[in-house]
Protein backbone atom coordinates (compact mmCIF):
# COMPACT_ATOMS: atom_id res chain seq x y z
CA UNK A 1 0.00 0.00 0.00
CA UNK A 2 2.49 2.43 1.12
CA UNK A 3 5.18 1.63 -1.41
CA UNK A 4 2.96 1.67 -4.20
CA UNK A 5 1.95 5.27 -3.08
CA UNK A 6 5.18 6.36 -3.21
CA UNK A 7 6.08 4.75 -6.51
CA UNK A 8 3.01 6.86 -7.88
CA UNK A 9 4.24 9.87 -6.17
CA UNK A 10 7.70 9.03 -7.63
CA UNK A 11 6.65 8.86 -11.18
CA UNK A 12 4.16 12.29 -10.66
CA UNK A 13 7.38 14.09 -9.46
CA UNK A 14 9.11 11.85 -12.45
CA UNK A 15 6.55 13.20 -15.37
CA UNK A 16 6.62 16.71 -13.37
CA UNK A 17 10.47 17.04 -13.84
CA UNK A 18 10.87 15.86 -17.34
CA UNK A 19 7.98 18.47 -18.37
CA UNK A 20 9.74 21.13 -16.86
CA UNK A 21 13.23 19.61 -19.04
CA UNK A 22 12.16 21.76 -22.07
CA UNK A 23 11.75 25.17 -20.22
CA UNK A 24 15.00 24.59 -18.38
CA UNK A 25 17.92 26.85 -19.04
CA UNK A 26 20.10 25.72 -16.46
CA UNK A 27 19.03 28.26 -13.92
CA UNK A 28 17.88 25.09 -11.67
CA UNK A 29 21.41 23.31 -12.28
CA UNK A 30 22.86 26.37 -11.25
CA UNK A 31 20.73 27.24 -7.89
CA UNK A 32 21.87 23.68 -6.98
CA UNK A 33 25.50 24.14 -7.70
CA UNK A 34 25.18 27.33 -5.70
CA UNK A 35 23.58 25.32 -2.35
CA UNK A 36 26.72 23.03 -2.95
CA UNK A 37 28.86 26.03 -2.90
CA UNK A 38 26.84 27.32 0.43
CA UNK A 39 27.48 23.85 2.02
CA UNK A 40 31.64 23.73 1.02
CA UNK A 41 31.11 27.61 2.61
CA UNK A 42 30.15 25.71 5.87
CA UNK A 43 33.08 23.47 6.04
CA UNK A 44 35.31 26.69 5.43
CA UNK A 45 33.63 28.63 8.51
CA UNK A 46 34.19 25.24 10.60
CA UNK A 47 37.64 25.19 9.71
CA UNK A 48 38.40 29.03 10.20
CA UNK A 49 36.47 28.83 13.69
CA UNK A 50 39.28 25.98 14.16
CA UNK A 51 42.15 27.88 13.20
CA UNK A 52 40.67 31.13 14.88
CA UNK A 53 40.47 29.30 18.60
CA UNK A 54 44.02 27.26 17.74
CA UNK A 55 45.76 30.73 16.72
CA UNK A 56 47.67 31.35 19.48
CA UNK A 57 48.27 27.32 20.27
CA UNK A 58 52.32 27.38 19.14
CA UNK A 59 52.94 24.60 21.95
CA UNK A 60 56.64 26.50 22.64
CA UNK A 61 56.92 26.41 18.01
CA UNK A 62 57.26 29.03 15.61
CA UNK A 63 54.56 31.91 15.28
CA UNK A 64 52.60 32.95 12.09
CA UNK A 65 54.97 36.24 12.79
CA UNK A 66 58.43 34.01 12.24
CA UNK A 67 57.06 31.57 9.65
CA UNK A 68 54.90 33.76 7.07
CA UNK A 69 56.37 35.47 3.80
CA UNK A 70 53.55 38.30 3.42
CA UNK A 71 55.76 39.28 -0.21
CA UNK A 72 55.29 35.46 -1.31
CA UNK A 73 51.32 35.34 -0.04
CA UNK A 74 50.79 38.58 -1.70
CA UNK A 75 52.48 37.04 -5.17
CA UNK A 76 49.97 33.42 -4.24
CA UNK A 77 46.89 36.13 -4.20
CA UNK A 78 47.72 38.12 -7.19
CA UNK A 79 47.80 34.90 -9.07
CA UNK A 80 44.79 34.37 -7.75
CA UNK A 81 43.33 37.33 -8.29
CA UNK A 82 44.23 37.36 -12.18
CA UNK A 83 42.73 34.05 -13.14
CA UNK A 84 39.81 34.85 -11.21
CA UNK A 85 39.70 37.75 -13.76
CA UNK A 86 40.81 35.41 -16.81
CA UNK A 87 38.14 33.67 -16.13
CA UNK A 88 35.57 35.93 -16.25
CA UNK A 89 37.49 36.51 -19.39
CA UNK A 90 36.51 32.71 -20.90
CA UNK A 91 32.81 33.65 -19.48
CA UNK A 92 32.22 36.96 -21.31
CA UNK A 93 33.27 34.85 -24.66
CA UNK A 94 31.65 32.05 -23.95
CA UNK A 95 27.81 34.27 -23.79
CA UNK A 96 29.28 36.01 -27.46
CA UNK A 97 29.75 31.99 -28.88
CA UNK A 98 33.34 32.63 -29.50
CA UNK A 99 34.96 29.37 -28.48
CA UNK A 100 38.22 29.63 -29.70
CA UNK A 101 38.55 32.17 -26.93
CA UNK A 102 36.85 30.89 -24.31
CA UNK A 103 39.52 28.08 -25.16
CA UNK A 104 42.51 30.42 -24.91
CA UNK A 105 40.91 32.15 -21.42
CA UNK A 106 40.70 28.69 -19.74
CA UNK A 107 44.69 27.89 -20.74
CA UNK A 108 45.66 31.03 -18.97
CA UNK A 109 43.02 30.63 -16.15
CA UNK A 110 44.32 26.85 -16.34
CA UNK A 111 48.35 28.58 -15.45
CA UNK A 112 47.81 30.99 -13.33
CA UNK A 113 46.13 28.44 -10.93
CA UNK A 114 48.70 26.33 -10.97
CA UNK A 115 51.12 28.64 -10.54
CA UNK A 116 49.11 29.40 -7.21
CA UNK A 117 49.21 25.50 -6.42
CA UNK A 118 52.55 25.40 -7.33
CA UNK A 119 53.52 28.05 -5.07
CA UNK A 120 51.11 26.82 -2.10
CA UNK A 121 52.48 23.64 -2.07
CA UNK A 122 56.65 24.41 -2.28
CA UNK A 123 55.59 27.19 0.85
CA UNK A 124 53.91 23.89 2.11
CA UNK A 125 57.25 21.82 1.65
CA UNK A 126 59.52 24.71 2.85
CA UNK A 127 57.40 24.91 6.24
CA UNK A 128 57.89 21.25 6.84
CA UNK A 129 61.57 21.24 6.12
CA UNK A 130 61.89 23.76 8.65
CA UNK A 131 60.46 21.42 10.77
CA UNK A 132 56.57 23.35 11.04
CA UNK A 133 54.66 20.74 9.61
CA UNK A 134 51.43 20.16 10.61
CA UNK A 135 52.67 18.03 13.34
CA UNK A 136 54.61 20.85 15.02
CA UNK A 137 51.46 22.33 17.20
CA UNK A 138 48.01 22.77 17.32
CA UNK A 139 48.33 26.33 15.54
CA UNK A 140 50.25 25.00 12.64
CA UNK A 141 47.98 21.10 12.22
CA UNK A 142 44.93 23.99 11.87
CA UNK A 143 46.59 26.25 9.26
CA UNK A 144 47.75 23.18 7.12
CA UNK A 145 44.35 22.01 7.09
CA UNK A 146 42.26 25.32 6.25
CA UNK A 147 44.76 26.69 3.39
CA UNK A 148 45.58 22.46 2.31
CA UNK A 149 41.57 21.90 2.10
CA UNK A 150 41.85 26.03 0.04
CA UNK A 151 44.49 24.04 -2.10
CA UNK A 152 42.95 20.92 -2.34
CA UNK A 153 39.52 22.89 -3.82
CA UNK A 154 42.02 24.64 -6.11
CA UNK A 155 43.48 21.44 -7.47
CA UNK A 156 40.09 19.84 -8.24
CA UNK A 157 39.30 22.86 -10.27
CA UNK A 158 42.42 23.08 -12.25
CA UNK A 159 41.17 19.40 -13.11
CA UNK A 160 37.35 20.74 -13.87
CA UNK A 161 39.23 22.98 -16.12
CA UNK A 162 41.26 20.75 -17.65
CA UNK A 163 38.34 18.46 -18.66
CA UNK A 164 35.75 21.87 -20.06
CA UNK A 165 38.72 22.15 -22.13
CA UNK A 166 38.47 18.82 -23.77
CA UNK A 167 34.30 19.51 -23.61
CA UNK A 168 34.37 22.85 -24.86
CA UNK A 169 36.86 21.06 -27.76
CA UNK A 170 34.96 18.32 -28.60
CA UNK A 171 31.34 19.56 -28.48
CA UNK A 172 31.59 23.42 -29.19
CA UNK A 173 29.63 25.96 -26.83
CA UNK A 174 26.03 23.51 -26.36
CA UNK A 175 23.84 23.96 -23.88
CA UNK A 176 25.53 21.16 -21.64
CA UNK A 177 29.14 23.10 -21.67
CA UNK A 178 27.61 26.24 -21.02
CA UNK A 179 25.67 25.34 -18.09
CA UNK A 180 28.83 23.27 -16.95
CA UNK A 181 31.04 26.09 -17.37
CA UNK A 182 28.14 28.58 -15.25
CA UNK A 183 29.02 25.87 -12.40
CA UNK A 184 33.05 26.07 -12.70
CA UNK A 185 32.77 29.93 -13.33
CA UNK A 186 31.04 30.50 -9.81
CA UNK A 187 33.25 27.76 -8.35
CA UNK A 188 36.41 29.12 -9.06
CA UNK A 189 35.02 32.85 -8.58
CA UNK A 190 34.11 31.19 -5.10
CA UNK A 191 37.39 30.05 -4.60
CA UNK A 192 39.23 33.67 -4.61
CA UNK A 193 36.33 34.62 -2.08
CA UNK A 194 37.81 32.17 0.23
CA UNK A 195 41.16 32.99 -0.40
CA UNK A 196 40.45 36.63 0.74
CA UNK A 197 39.70 35.45 4.15
CA UNK A 198 42.52 32.98 4.12
CA UNK A 199 45.02 36.04 3.36
CA UNK A 200 43.44 38.27 6.12
CA UNK A 201 42.68 36.07 8.95
CA UNK A 202 45.09 33.70 8.44
CA UNK A 203 48.48 35.63 7.56
CA UNK A 204 48.03 39.03 7.43
CA UNK A 205 46.65 38.72 11.24
CA UNK A 206 48.90 36.17 12.00
CA UNK A 207 51.84 38.48 11.72
CA UNK A 208 50.47 41.42 13.77
CA UNK B 1 22.83 52.54 -11.38
CA UNK B 2 22.52 52.91 -15.48
CA UNK B 3 25.34 50.01 -15.49
CA UNK B 4 22.13 47.93 -13.37
CA UNK B 5 19.79 49.23 -16.54
CA UNK B 6 21.95 48.35 -18.89
CA UNK B 7 22.69 44.36 -17.68
CA UNK B 8 18.91 44.36 -17.08
CA UNK B 9 18.11 45.19 -20.68
CA UNK B 10 20.76 41.99 -21.69
CA UNK B 11 18.43 40.16 -19.67
CA UNK B 12 20.74 37.77 -18.19
CA UNK B 13 23.25 38.89 -15.37
CA UNK B 14 26.41 37.65 -16.93
CA UNK B 15 28.13 41.02 -16.61
CA UNK B 16 30.69 42.90 -19.20
CA UNK B 17 33.66 43.56 -20.23
CA UNK B 18 33.43 47.11 -18.17
CA UNK B 19 31.90 45.33 -15.11
CA UNK B 20 34.69 42.69 -14.54
CA UNK B 21 37.38 45.30 -15.19
CA UNK B 22 35.57 47.41 -12.19
CA UNK B 23 35.92 44.27 -10.22
CA UNK B 24 38.93 43.46 -11.07
CA UNK B 25 40.56 46.95 -10.41
CA UNK B 26 38.51 47.50 -7.12
CA UNK B 27 39.90 43.95 -6.13
CA UNK B 28 43.09 44.50 -6.51
CA UNK B 29 42.64 47.88 -4.57
CA UNK B 30 41.53 46.72 -1.77
CA UNK B 31 44.30 43.42 -1.91
CA UNK B 32 46.88 46.36 -1.88
CA UNK B 33 45.24 48.62 1.02
CA UNK B 34 45.13 45.06 2.69
CA UNK B 35 48.72 44.42 2.74
CA UNK B 36 49.92 47.81 3.22
CA UNK B 37 48.05 47.88 6.12
CA UNK B 38 50.18 45.40 7.70
CA UNK B 39 53.70 45.41 5.62
CA UNK B 40 54.11 49.47 5.34
CA UNK B 41 53.82 49.65 8.98
CA UNK B 42 52.64 53.33 8.33
CA UNK B 43 49.43 52.15 9.80
CA UNK B 44 48.52 53.08 13.49
CA UNK B 45 48.66 49.70 15.41
CA UNK B 46 45.34 50.03 17.03
CA UNK B 47 43.69 50.17 13.21
CA UNK B 48 45.59 47.64 11.64
CA UNK B 49 42.80 45.03 12.43
CA UNK B 50 39.70 47.22 11.87
CA UNK B 51 41.26 48.22 8.68
CA UNK B 52 41.78 44.49 7.63
CA UNK B 53 37.85 43.88 8.63
CA UNK B 54 36.61 46.46 6.26
CA UNK B 55 38.92 45.68 3.54
CA UNK B 56 38.18 42.02 3.67
CA UNK B 57 34.33 42.56 3.76
CA UNK B 58 34.84 45.37 0.62
CA UNK B 59 36.42 42.63 -1.26
CA UNK B 60 33.94 40.01 -0.39
CA UNK B 61 31.18 42.04 -1.75
CA UNK B 62 33.23 43.36 -4.80
CA UNK B 63 33.45 40.02 -5.50
CA UNK B 64 30.21 38.60 -4.91
CA UNK B 65 28.67 41.23 -7.13
CA UNK B 66 30.88 41.45 -10.15
CA UNK B 67 32.64 38.32 -10.33
CA UNK B 68 29.53 35.85 -9.04
CA UNK B 69 26.73 38.22 -10.03
CA UNK B 70 24.89 38.32 -6.69
CA UNK B 71 21.96 40.87 -7.34
CA UNK B 72 18.39 41.39 -5.92
CA UNK B 73 17.48 40.96 -9.06
CA UNK B 74 13.59 39.15 -8.40
CA UNK B 75 15.39 35.71 -10.28
CA UNK B 76 17.86 35.30 -7.95
CA UNK B 77 15.69 35.71 -4.61
CA UNK B 78 16.60 31.92 -3.91
CA UNK B 79 19.83 32.32 -4.24
CA UNK B 80 20.43 35.38 -1.87
CA UNK B 81 18.01 33.19 0.82
CA UNK B 82 20.60 30.34 0.59
CA UNK B 83 23.54 32.30 0.99
CA UNK B 84 21.45 34.44 4.01
CA UNK B 85 20.36 30.68 5.16
CA UNK B 86 24.30 30.46 5.38
CA UNK B 87 25.62 32.93 6.80
CA UNK B 88 23.12 32.04 9.48
CA UNK B 89 25.37 29.08 10.01
CA UNK B 90 28.70 30.61 9.73
CA UNK B 91 28.31 33.53 12.32
CA UNK B 92 27.03 30.91 15.09
CA UNK B 93 29.56 28.15 14.37
CA UNK B 94 32.46 30.88 14.14
CA UNK B 95 30.83 33.33 16.75
CA UNK B 96 30.11 30.53 19.16
CA UNK B 97 33.26 28.61 18.89
CA UNK B 98 35.11 31.52 19.82
CA UNK B 99 32.95 32.92 22.68
CA UNK B 100 32.69 28.67 24.17
CA UNK B 101 36.02 28.58 23.69
CA UNK B 102 37.54 32.21 25.05
CA UNK B 103 34.92 31.59 28.36
CA UNK B 104 36.18 27.93 28.51
CA UNK B 105 40.21 29.64 28.38
CA UNK B 106 39.24 32.54 30.82
CA UNK B 107 37.57 30.15 33.15
CA UNK B 108 40.89 27.53 33.24
CA UNK B 109 42.36 27.15 36.50
CA UNK B 110 45.34 29.32 37.08
CA UNK B 111 48.75 27.42 36.25
CA UNK B 112 46.46 24.91 33.31
CA UNK B 113 45.76 27.05 30.90
CA UNK B 114 48.87 26.95 28.61
CA UNK B 115 47.80 25.59 25.35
Amino acid sequence: MTSSAITAGGIAIHGHDADHAHHDDGSRTLLGFWIYLMSDCLIFSGLFATFAVLAHAYAGGPTGKELFDLKYVLGETMLLLVSSFTFGMAMLNMHAGRRNRVLAWLVVTFLFGAAFVGMEIHEFAGLIHEGAGPDRSAFLSAYFTLVGTHGLHVTCGLTWIAVMLDMVRRHGLDGIVRRRLSCLSLFWHFLDVIWICVFTFVYLHGVL
Amino acid sequence: MSHAHEQAAHGGHHGTLKSYLVGFGLSLVLTLLSFGCVMTGLVPHHLIVPGLMVFCVAQVLVQLGFFLHMGIAPEQRENLMVAACALVFIAIVVVGSLWVLHNMNAYMMPGMSHG
